[in-house]
């Protein structure tokens, strides 16, 4: 890798509480924008442009935002333990930073992926929960972002709060594949649920083009909130730093 | 290294049995917790049958956990522990005899009173024989995963409910295939594809969790 001669253009400068704290503002709200941007199309796509399910006729609707809020929800996990790693690792304080700011974010979307769920399951499966592999596991999986709150909460000194929380992170991204097989062949022994989601027919591609741009929306949404909430962090850690005053000051 | 494994393990086993009280009163827990879901759901033989599995299952997780804030916190107290991370030994080594302790206090009890509760549910005899290997294999599964989450709540304040909230989620994949054992046996299918899960589940966590664990310890008492 050619190594630049400017310090401004090394990778590394942005890994400085600092000097992330202007670049996330800066990227904020083009992300918010792209966000609003996106979910507004995919919604429109969804409720007017996709034709009706022969199947499941209107209800089926909800997976514009199901989908995607189940994808995030697991993928939000894995970048949690990424960061958890890298800060546990190299000892950074804005990966740490970042994953603190990435739970609340991936624990919504495991939420709003429950929730739909169970609005869909009430008028195609008849009922508003069902053991299944899935939602089993989707609700073991907001157990795991609600623990790595509590626990980052529930410690004062915040390097041991972030450290803590990391070796969770890294625990739980070992445990969910583990979880996940477990949850899934426990619901094939027990037969009884005879409820499938495999079974769906193939989709129109309108259909899965509003599940692609809602779901990059949430992507949008995710990057923005993100950025949005690790600025707090950082002003909140570093409140006792000159530059945190100057910026304060700046903006009252 | 052994020596060192030796080591924790003797003083361990030797300060559970000066206090005898604290091993009770997790058997008793487990007994009393077992013994109480009869009553709240009524004493048909068929439905209580069918339950027993899981309820001894879960009674067992719960018993696991709750012995779990003695494991460090003592030490921790009168600075055993930190003589532990500054010793020459592998902290791995010494947090494994710590697990290695914890399951033959809290662990290897609950397998040995467990048939005869199920006993009380009606199991019958190869469901009771089934039911014990599954949680001779499960219950260390148990320590190990719990000392991670014990290390890590260390002197955090409300450790004994956060403890929970850590480990109880990752206790699912166990609680599955130890109670799903006893089910397969019920129903005649047969146990080992749950032994041999629960057998890989052991051996993952013999690798993993005491190396987390002292990384947690580390972080905790830096």
């Amino acid at each position: 890798m050619a190594m630049s001669k400017s310090r401004r253009f090394s990778l590394y400068y942005f890994s400085s509480p600092q000097s992330f704290y202007p670049l996330a503002g800066a990227m904020q709200p083009w992300f918010a924008a792209l966000a609003v941007l996106l979910c507004a199309a995919g919604l429109y796509i969804g409720f007017f442009v996709a034709p009706t399910d022969a199947q499941q006729g209107e209800a089926y609707r909800i997976i514009f935002i199901h989908v995607g809020a189940a994808w995030m929800s697991m993928f939000l996990y894995l970048v949690m333990g990424f960061w958890s790693g890298v800060g546990l690792v190299l000892n950074t304080r804005l990966s740490s930073m970042v994953a603190t700011a990435l739970a609340p974010t991936g624990a919504l979307f495991t939420f709003i992926a429950l929730w739909t769920g169970s609005f869909w399951g009430k008028p195609t499966w008849g009922t508003w929960w069902a053991w299944d592999a899935r939602m089993t596991s989707e609700l073991i999986l907001l157990f795991l972002y609600v623990g790595f709150m509590a626990l980052q909460a529930a410690i004062d000194d915040q390097r041991r709060a972030d450290k803590a929380g990391a070796v969770l992170a890294l625990v739980g991204v070992i445990n969910i594949p583990i979880i996940y097989f477990s949850v899934k062949w426990w619901s094939t022994l027990h037969q009884g649920a005879s409820v499938s989601l495999t079974s769906a027919p193939t989709m129109a591609k309108t259909m899965l083009l509003g599940m692609l741009i809602m779901a990059l929306g949430f992507w949008m949404y995710s990057i923005a909130a993100t950025l949005a909430r690790v600025r707090c962090v950082i002003l909140e850690r570093e409140r006792h730093t000159e530059w945190v005053e100057a910026e304060i000051g700046r903006q009252t | 290294m052994i020596r060192a494994l030796a080591w924790v393990l003797r003083r361990d086993m030797l300060l559970a049995f000066r206090r005898r009280g604290d091993v009770v009163n997790a058997l008793v827990f487990f007994v009393i917790v077992v013994s109480l879901f009869p009553l709240g759901v009524g004493p048909e033989p068929n439905q209580l049958r069918g339950m027993a599995p899981g309820v001894l299952w879960v009674a067992a997780l719960l018993a696991c956990m709750l012995s779990l804030a003695r494991l460090f916190a003592p030490d921790h107290q009168d600075g055993t522990l930190e003589q532990m991370l500054l010793a020459g030994e592998p902290l791995v080594v010494l947090v494994m005899g710590k697990a290695i302790s914890h399951w033959l206090v809290s662990g290897l009890p609950l397998v040995l009173i467990a048939p005869l509760l199920g006993l009380q549910f009606d199991l019958p005899g190869n469901a009771l024989a089934v039911l014990s290997v599954s949680l001779l294999l499960g219950t260390p599964v148990l320590s190990l995963i719990g000392a991670v989450g014990a290390a890590l709540t260390l002197g955090v304040r409300g450790s004994g409910v956060l403890v929970a909230l850590l480990v109880l989620p990752l206790f699912v994949p166990v609680l599955i295939f130890g109670a799903g054992s006893v089910g397969a046996a019920v129903a005649g299918t047969g146990a080992e594809a749950h032994f041999l899960l629960l057998g890989g589940f052991l051996a993952l966590s013999v690798v993993l969790a005491p190396w987390a664990c002292a990384a947690a310890l580390r972080i905790a008492m830096e």
